[in-house]
């Protein structure tokens, strides 16, 4: 479904990324797993066409997106939740999921996007209570599941989430996670990029290791999670 | 006339002028908040707006509300022009340079405005003549006046029709909240940015259209509107739109009481010296709070 083809990236020269090839099957959850400034959320804007690379192809089913506009991109159903959320703060819940549905626009799917507004409401109920405050009120547990609510809202083929457990409480990333698997039940391809590898690489098909800038180990998630070198870079001792 | 009526006269007046800076001030908001920019030009959109319909009115004799309409769309594809051309291909995305750039092409506008009409004051006829009404308490009114507020009040009803219940306003405001965020759900930044120009040269044709018949109109009649208008903005919390209202009316008031009580020699000073006052004690303006929601 997604093939990443040789992509580099530099930010005013300086690399980001070095040749990186990726595959991403229709279905997958794939994970993408890394420390800090591997490389991931670059890696995620690009597919977004929020930054242009310096070389490389992105394909998406056969066709290459890589001089695509965002908004284009969005069109085709790959949607960013974003790392750090970037929700529209001032707006209300319920404006910030009714502009995710923004690319499905038009009146022949207004009957389609109220039953999908009712399906989040069902993800995160939390989210009921707060439909008109202010999308800055809401705890930052309640802002990822707003972030991610406004993702699904677009009906995404192809589903980017950039951290989305980072810096929530233990109970709030499994509510997350048991949505993320319960997505991927329902057919949604996800690239899941954390720095969270063990919840990761659980809930994940196959997985890459992303390290500054380089494709360092790919594979199937459950053979990540033994692997002695992953084991110690990523997954702490207690493993 | 006695004290009072004479009050009630500066008062109507004041509300009158103040709503048309609010007009003024909501287009200078609009683009303010889709670029970030401060959009001079907009002071030609207002004397287009009076132009326009004085040729269509007065030289061509065309039914006034048509005239109303077309001068409105003329003035809102001149916006739409700009917007395309100079700010989209200019070589800098700097805030400053964009700035400069608008005084560039409002100097280019006023010069063609010149060229095309000469530098007489013109009139348009008003609305629905000039025979005055008589309020309670003795006062009196001209049509026109009402008009102005009329068309006033539902300018900004629609405005905010448009940008809390329509998709297209809700993506507006999206925009001047988080860029990559509205871009990340499929809104086409440059689109809502020329939709922001032609919409505020639809907003600066309709001041300078309704204010023609009371004041008269020229090529740059919007100078001086539209410099109290960007005083209104600023007075009210740039970027804020019920500050815009609030510091239009502020500002229409201070103006006319000013001029009527204390001398008319001092009413653009006067004006302006309220402006500084409340900038240097509330640099945000009166509505202003930061980061807060604009719209
Ligand atoms: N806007 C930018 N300008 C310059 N350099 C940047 C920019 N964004 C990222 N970088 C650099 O690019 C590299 C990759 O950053 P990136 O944000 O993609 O990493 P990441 O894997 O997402 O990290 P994290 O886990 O901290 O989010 C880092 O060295 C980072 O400093
Ligand atoms: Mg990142």
């Amino acid at each position: 479904m997604l093939k990443i083809d040789g992509i580099s990236s530099h930010y005013s020269g300086v690399q980001a990324l070095d040749e990186i090839f990726l595959a991403l099957a229709e279905g997958e959850i794939l994970a993408l797993v890394g420390g800090n400034g591997a490389g991931k959320t670059t890696l995620l804007n690009l597919i977004s066409g929020i930054i242009r690379p310096s070389r490389g192809k992105i394909v998406f089913k056969g066709k290459n997106i890589v001089s695509f506009s965002p908004e284009k991109i969005v069109e085709l159903g790959i949607i960013q939740v974003p790392e750090g959320r970037h929700l529209f703060g001032p707006l209300t819940v319920r404006e910030n999921l009714e502009l995710g549905a923004y690319r499905r626009r038009g009146k022949r799917n207004k009957k389609k996007i109220s039953e999908d507004f009712k399906y989040i409401l069902q993800l995160f109920p939390v989210l009921e209570k707060r439909l008109n405050q202010r999308a800055e009120t809401l705890s930052g547990g309640e802002q990822q599941m707003l972030a991610i609510g406004r993702g699904l809202m677009g009906k995404p083929v192809l589903l980017l989430l950039d951290e989305p457990s980072l810096g929530l409480a233990p109970l709030v990333v499994q509510e997350i996670i048991s949505v993320i698997e319960r997505l991927r039940k329902e057919g949604t391809t996800i690239l899941l990029v954390e720095q969270n590898a063990r919840a990761a690489l659980r809930i994940s098909d196959r997985a890459y290791v992303l390290k500054t800038g380089k494709i360092q180990l790919q594979g199937k998630a459950s053979d990540l999670l033994e692997d002695e070198e992953v084991k110690r870079a990523y997954l702490g001792q207690d493993s | 006339m006695d004290f009072s009526q004479q009050i009630a006269q500066y008062i109507v007046t004041g509300l009158t002028i103040g709503a048309i800076y609010a007009i003024v001030a909501m287009g200078f908001n609009i683009i303010h908040n889709a670029t970030g920019i401060v959009n001079f030009a907009q002071c030609e959109f207002i004397s287009l707006g009076g132009m326009f319909m004085y040729s269509l009115v007065v030289l061509f004799k065309v039914n006034p509300m048509i005239s109303f309409f077309i001068s409105m769309a003329g003035v809102a594809i001149i916006g739409a022009l700009i917007e395309i051309g100079p700010i989209r291909h200019a070589r800098s995305k700097e805030i400053i340079v964009l700035i400069f750039l608008t005084i560039g092409l409002s100097e280019v506008l006023r010069g063609t405005a010149q060229e095309v009409w000469g530098t007489d004051n013109v009139g348009v006829p008003a609305f629905s003549g000039e025979n005055p009404i008589h309020l309670l308490g003795g006062g009196t009114i001209v049509p026109q006046h009402i008009w102005v507020f009329a068309i006033t009040v539902l300018v900004m009803l629609m405005l905010h029709y448009f940008f809390k219940k329509t998709l297209m306003g809700k993506a507006m405001r999206a925009t001047s909240v988080n860029r990559r965020a509205a871009a990340l759900v499929g809104i086409s930044v440059n689109r809502i940015i020329l939709f922001s120009f032609a919409f505020s040269g639809a907003l600066g044709a309709v001041a300078g259209i309704i204010i023609a018949p009371i004041s008269t109109t020229s090529y740059d009649t919007g100078i001086m509107l539209g410099l109290k208008g960007f005083a209104a903005a600023i007075l009210g919390g740039y970027g804020n739109f019920a500050g815009a209202i609030l510091g239009g009316v502020i500002l229409g008031l201070l103006e006319s009481l000013g001029a009527g009580l204390i001398s008319s020699q001092y009413k653009d000073a006067i004006a302006f010296f309220v402006l500084l006052l409340v900038l240097f004690l509330k640099p945000a303006g009166i509505m202003g709070y930061g980061e807060a929601e604009r719209v």
